[in-house]
């Protein structure tokens, strides 16, 4: 301490002096830790049966079986799966961001009767759980004739109160100047918020992406009520059928959930301060 | 438009006086068709479902107070809202642990926090039911990890997949480590709100780093500790995915582990029990409502939005 007082910089590098290295270690143990069931599963998906079941465990495969990855594609509708759920998944955020960007839009800068009333009735949804509108929900997909396709699994989740949320907050933020130049040009609402508003969104609309990928890609019980069939469910659902009473391919079955996992990590890893920003607001979900 | 100019010196909050017409409406109506049909409708639907009992192929008939009377004679529901209590309580206690992986995150010039953020946010981003998957295989009765440590310590391990007390522990373990990630990003929030100055004052006071922690990080952090153990609360009382894909729906031990969610779909859709399914749905709105209405009350007091 008396060396941090005593020097002639009026300010110290950092508000804590705390040992680096003591935070290093703690960190990195944390850390691996925290990741250590995705290495302990890469390390299953690669190795054979009876290694993944051997005792003393094994930690290392004797030789990669890169043939478990290519078997997850023979023995599962696992490529069907996989489509289904980048199709929904992209139905819903296409939906999502249009939707929400247009309603946010109408209820942070447009004035109608009744306004405050139907805001306030749509952020009640997010205090419901929703447990509330499954049956209902699964009667609405019904009567369309919907179970069992893409659009049914992919339509309650187009619709979301939180996004409109996030929408509105933004749009709220952003300086009317912007849009009274372009009145003045003689644009009507809806050319000011394609030409002006929309493309001026970027993080909001990001934050509403990733959450909404986030949810649709992993999500397990609607897909699971929704579809029935192998072929047309997501992979979470698939996931779940691939365990076995009896006999489970272990390692298939490692490579099988790795892959799964793989799309939402890259994501991750390569817009990871967006990533990390979006899931800041999920915590106000709630 | 020099009126309008003219006008605003007079009325300094100009608003923009100008005809909206059907605008709202074509701005809001796509979304509101779909929020009437999934989430307006279904509020109600449920309501009325909850008096009604259902027959095998299709049609409804009232029942008046029925289902809720079976809810109050079911013994598997105390049985769930106890499993869900315990689960919750366990998730509860990653907090401390997320406080200081939190505040070690956080600090100002840590050389690799982009790295460390990958390895503590990659469970957050991670699908459910395939980390269930490879946690079903750490807990592995005959081969797992966990019983292999176990008996290198003279222990012999549980079957934690299979056995009715053993496997709620273990599935609240793994949504422990499951809700580490966004605990410690909200967390990381409110720590990057407490001021450097503090730190400065407490530093030339003669605090050290363990001092500091526990006189300025902990105090200042309470709201977002409090905000997080309800969000943490309301969470945990959804559990599902973890279980359902930990145990498998032909679990044995599944009857003495499920959750209140569990339960609901166990009902709604495997036993075709809709009505009585919508009264389980009303109680878990009532419990979570509960936690909702907590949150608001205790908010005003410790939440400040900047």
């Amino acid at each position: 301490m008396s060396e941090q007082t005593t020097r002639p910089t009026p300010r110290p590098v950092t508000p804590r002096s705390r040992p680096r290295w003591a935070t290093h270690v703690v960190l990195l143990i944390g850390g691996i830790l925290m990741v250590f069931p995705f290495l302990w599963q890469i390390n299953m998906s690669l190795s054979t049966q009876a290694e993944v079941t051997s005792v003393p465990p094994s930690w290392f495969p004797a030789k990669p079986q890169w043939s478990n990855y290519s078997a997850v594609f023979e023995q599962v509708p696992f490529f069907r799966q996989f489509l289904n759920t980048a199709l929904v998944t992209i139905a819903r955020v296409i939906g999502q961001l249009l939707l929400c960007a247009l309603a946010g839009y109408a209820f942070a800068r447009m004035r109608f009767p009744g306004k405050n009333i139907l805001f306030a009735l749509v952020l009640s949804i997010l205090m419901v759980p929703y447990q509330i509108y499954l049956i209902p929900q699964y009667g609405v997909i019904q009567n369309l004739g919907l179970l069992n396709t893409i659009a049914g699994i992919a339509a309650p989740g187009v619709f979301s109160a939180f996004g409109t949320f996030l929408m509105r907050q933004h749009f709220l933020s952003m300086p009317a100047s912007l849009e009274e130049a372009a009145r003045l040009d003689g644009a009507n609402p809806w050319q000011t918020f394609w030409r002006i508003m929309f493309p001026l969104s970027g993080p909001a609309l990001s934050a509403v992406a990733i959450l909404t990928a986030l949810a649709s890609w992993n999500d397990l019980m609607w897909p699971l009520i929704a579809a029935t069939y192998e072929e047309k469910t997501t992979l979470a659902v698939g996931l779940t059928s691939m365990q076995g009473q009896f006999t489970t391919d272990y390692p298939v079955m490692m490579a099988a959930s790795f892959l799964a996992m793989l799309p939402l990590m890259i994501l991750f890893i390569v817009l990871q301060r967006r990533v990390v920003e979006g899931l800041a607001h999920s915590g106000m979900k709630g | 438009m020099s009126h309008e100019t003219a006008g605003a010196a007079v009325a300094p909050p100009r608003r923009r006086r100008r005809a909206e017409g059907w605008w709202p409406l074509v701005f809001l109506g796509p979304l509101m068709i779909g929020i009437v049909v999934f989430y307006f409708w279904p509020i109600l639907a449920t309501v009325i479902n909850s008096f009604s009992t259902f027959g095998p192929f299709g049609g409804r008939s009232f029942n008046g107070l029925a289902n809720y009377a079976e809810l109050l004679t079911d013994s598997f529901i105390p049985r769930a809202i106890l499993n869900t209590l315990i689960y919750t309580l366990i998730v509860l206690c990653g907090i401390p642990l997320a406080v200081c992986f939190a505040s070690l995150l956080n600090q100002k010039g840590l050389r690799f926090a982009r790295f460390y953020q990958v390895l503590f946010f990659l469970p957050a981003v991670s699908m459910p039911v395939a980390v269930a998957l490879v946690w079903r295989m750490i807990f592995n009765k005959e081969f797992g990890l966990v019983n292999w440590l176990l008996s290198a310590v003279g222990i012999e391990g549980p079957y934690w997949v299979t056995a009715p007390w053993w496997s709620l522990l273990a599935v609240s373990i793994v949504g422990l480590w499951a809700s580490l990630p966004l605990a410690i990003i909200i967390l990381g929030a409110g720590l990057r709100g407490i001021p450097a100055e503090l730190y400065e004052a407490a530093q030339l006071d003669g605090a050290g780093p363990v001092r500091q922690f526990f006189s300025v990080t902990v105090p200042l952090l309470t709201p977002s500790i409090f905000f997080l153990s309800i969000i943490t609360a309301i969470n945990g009382f959804q559990l599902f995915d973890l279980l359902f894909a930990m145990m498998g729906q032909a679990n044995p031990a599944m009857a003495d582990t499920q959750s209140l969610v569990y339960l609901f779909y166990s009902e709604a859709f495997r036993q075709n029990n809709q009505g009585y399914a919508s009264v389980i749905a009303l109680l878990i709105l009532a419990i979570i409502g509960l936690f909702t209405l907590l949150q608001f009350r205790l908010q005003r007091r410790w939440v400040h939005y900047e």
